[in-house]
Parts: structure tokens; sequence; C-alpha cells
């Protein structure tokens, strides 16, 4: 069991394609994430990415 | 009235607690609880009812469902506390497992203690605590900053009966707080833990973090137990060696200092009758005719730029321009700092580049949560 058990993780880029944001489906709620190292959903997700259990799709 | 009479009031005022600012914790009194007074079946870490503190998992224990809650129980001079019970229990605790109900302090507000230096002072924690289970507990204080850590016990006499516990550490002269807005210390009551965390000498000064050696060997087992409840208020942590009276401030006072690390819109609304789940959220400009952006002050400058989180499926929030008012199809970027939240949105396509636009809540439970927590 996860901290936070989301149902999707995608980025969001700028206008000229750079990955600026992440945007979280977690528990029927979504979050604009700060891509920060110390906001707990950030350190959260990177968490669960390293452990391979989590992917980041790609932006629209 | 002299100034020198004054200044012996003032030191006086000490013993009554008088002197501001002496509580490192904030929201001791478990007073402000913006999320929510109660949510249940958690089954997880994380925030949920009283600002500032949150539970803690490590394994997990993934059986274990508990509720969160805000209550009017308290001992006198206090009026509310935080209540866990125990819905559904873990059943034997596996040697990994442990639940903590913690609060992690800016490490911006510690820097008085001088850890890391000859000077580090001690500190003494005071909560008041009652529990159906009756026992040892342990309290963990840990430096991330240094990875160091230090624990006590403290015993529950009497099950059910609200008791005042006082536990001093010594300041840590090895063990640096960066002076920045991360984590400086945090403070942690151990509910439940394994033997990976028992099986030690539970280190009550601090020193580099050994988990063995962070919980009580007799540590009961809160959440072995249906319907085993545990509370918490009067949570005060202060410079020196004395526990001294828990420290009140006004409802406001605590409120904005919650707000620098969670604050949340809407669940207030119009007055129309017809419109009586509609609430303002936020406003800003249309970039194209499906994109806008979307601005709001913070109420107070926050740590950090913070996440913005729809708690409410997007489709019931809407997007009203002097043309038409649409559903908001998805959330986007977040280009938030400090002191102001901006967030991307998109929405149906009957308005025009360059129209202003306000963001609108279509029922009670749409509301939108800012988060800087550490």
């Amino acid at each position: 069991m996860n901290e936070i058990n989301f149902t999707s993780v995608k980025h969001v880029a700028d206008e000229d394609g750079n990955n600026v944001g992440l945007v979280a489906v977690h528990d029927e709620k979504t979050t604009s994430v700060a891509m920060r190292v110390g906001n707990y959903m950030y350190d959260e997700i990177m968490r669960q990415v390293a452990a391979g259990t989590l992917t980041i799709a790609d932006a629209d | 009235m002299s100034r020198a009479r004054d200044f012996a009031n003032l030191a006086g005022s000490a013993d009554v607690g008088g002197i501001t600012g002496k509580n490192l914790i904030i929201n001791g009194n478990m007073a402000v609880a913006q999320r929510g007074t109660s949510v249940t079946g958690v089954d997880g870490g994380g925030y949920e009812t009283v600002d500032r503190f949150r539970t803690a998992y490590n394994g997990p224990p993934d059986q274990l469902r508990v509720t969160h809650a805000q209550v009017a129980d308290a001992p006198a001079g206090l009026t509310n506390s935080f209540k866990l019970t125990v819905t559904t229990e873990e059943g034997t605790l596996a040697s990994d497992e442990r639940v903590r109900f913690q609060q992690r302090i800016e490490a911006f507000n510690l820097q008085h203690l001088a850890f890391g230096t000859s000077s580090a002072s001690p500190i003494t924690l005071s909560f008041y605590v009652k529990s159906s289970i009756a026992g040892t507990y342990g309290v963990e204080l840990n430096i991330a900053d240094a990875s160091r850590s230090a624990a006590q016990s403290y015993t529950i006499s009497n099950a059910n009966t609200w008791e005042k516990k006082t536990l001093t550490f010594a300041g840590d002269t090895a063990g640096a707080i960066n002076n920045d807005n991360g984590e400086g210390l945090q403070v942690s009551w151990v509910l439940a833990a394994g033997t990976d965390y028992t099986s030690g000498t539970l280190a009550t000064a601090f020193a580099a973090t050994t988990s063995a050696n962070l919980a009580p060997s007799g540590q009961e087992n809160l959440i072995g137990t249906d319907n085993a409840t545990w509370q918490l208020t009067g949570v005060q942590l202060e410079v020196g060696s004395t526990a001294t009276p828990f420290e009140h401030e006004s409802y406001a006072t605590t409120l904005q200092k919650c707000q620098r690390y969670f604050y949340r819109i809407g669940g207030d609304f119009e007055t129309a009758a017809t419109d009586t789940q509609v609430g303002r959220l936020a406003s800003g400009v249309l970039s194209s005719a499906t994109a806008s952006v979307m601005m709001r002050p913070n109420p107070v400058t926050m740590r950090d730029a913070p996440n913005v989180t729809f708690d409410d499926a997007v489709a019931n929030y809407t997007l009203m321009t002097s043309r038409t008012t649409n559903a908001v199809t998805a959330l986007t970027g977040n280009q938030s700092t400090a002191s102001t939240i901006a967030f991307g949105l998109t929405s149906g396509a009957t308005s025009n580049d360059g129209d202003g636009a306000v963001l609108r809540s279509t029922r009670a439970q749409s509301t939108i949560s800012i988060s800087a927590e550490l």
C-alpha cells in the first residue's frame, strides 16, 4: 500500500513541449502538482516511480 | 504602572502561558480542521482532519482501517482533541509495520534551538493523551536533515482517562537543522511498532537514526484491537527543560499559521436561493477558446509553491464568462507561487480568447485544496 494511491499521473507541457508540471488523479480528486522536491505529493510520485509501481504518462 | 512593573509582569507571565510564540507545534489544541472534522475508512498515512497533524505508516499495515476525527472531548481548559478509532484491526503486527501520528515542523521555526552546535537547547514536549488501551507508548523526534533521532516512552496509566505527559529531550549538539523551509523536526507519537523498531535500546538522546531504537520494547499495539481509541490534545514543544502551561492563542492566529501549509477554497456559497451550491473559487482569463488561467492570492505566504487539488470530479466545476458557462474538462498546469495560486483549465469552447472568467463550484463538495504541507 502506498501513502497515496494514484489512478494516473501525467506530465503537463508548455507551448514549447517542455514538461512543466504533473497532474495526478487520486482518490477521485485531481491535483496539479508543484514539481518541487520537498513537496509531499511530488516526493511520493517520485518514490513510486523509482519503485517501479507508477509510470508518468506523456503530456497530451 | 512603572516600566519596571511591566517587565516584572512580563517575566512572570511565562508561568501562566503569557509569553507568546513559545510553542513550536502549530494547532496543538486541535482547534483547526480545514479538511473536515471526520474521515472514515482511512487506509494509509497522510493529512485527514486536524491541521498540521498526519499519520505515517510503515510496512504498511494493509488490513487496518481507522477513523480520524476532531472531537469535542478534551481536558479542562481545552475544547477539542484529535481522536483515532480503529475500525478494522490489523491482526498480527508484522516486524516492519509501524503507525505514527505526527507533526512535521518547518526548519525555519527551529533555528533558535541551535541544534548542531555546542549551544543546543533542550526541548520539552507536553501533551494530554487518552486511550482505551493503557500501557507503554513511544514518542519519537527525528531530524531529517541530519538523519538523527531520539525517542522516549510514556505510560498511559488508566484507560479512557485524560492524562498529561511531559518529556524532555537534551539538545542535539551534532544534528544541525538547515535554515530553510523544509522539514526540520518530526514529532511522532507511536501507536504501533513491529520488532524492527522495538528490538534495540530506546535512543533517549539524539543519535544517528537506528530503526531498532525508535520505539520502546513494551510498545502497545493500538491497531490490534477493533474499536481501540487514542486521543491527543494540548500539544506543546518548547525550548527548555520545563513544561509551561499550554499557550492559548486566538483561533485566527492558529488558522493563519495553518494556512502557510494548507487552505481550502469553497464550501461557502452565493445567497441566491436558486444557486445555493454555487461558490466563486477563483478568477482568470481565457488564453484560447478552451483554455484558461485562474489566479487567486493566498491568504498568507505559503511555505512553498503549493499543489492545487480539485476535491471533486472536474466536471463538477464550471467556468463562467460573459458569454456562457461551461463545465471544466481538465485541470492542467500549476504556475503557483508561495504568494499566489495559478493553474490552467480546459473547458467547453463557447468563449473567446481574452474573455474574463470565474471558476465556480456546482455543489458543496466542489472545493479546491491548496497544500504546501511537509
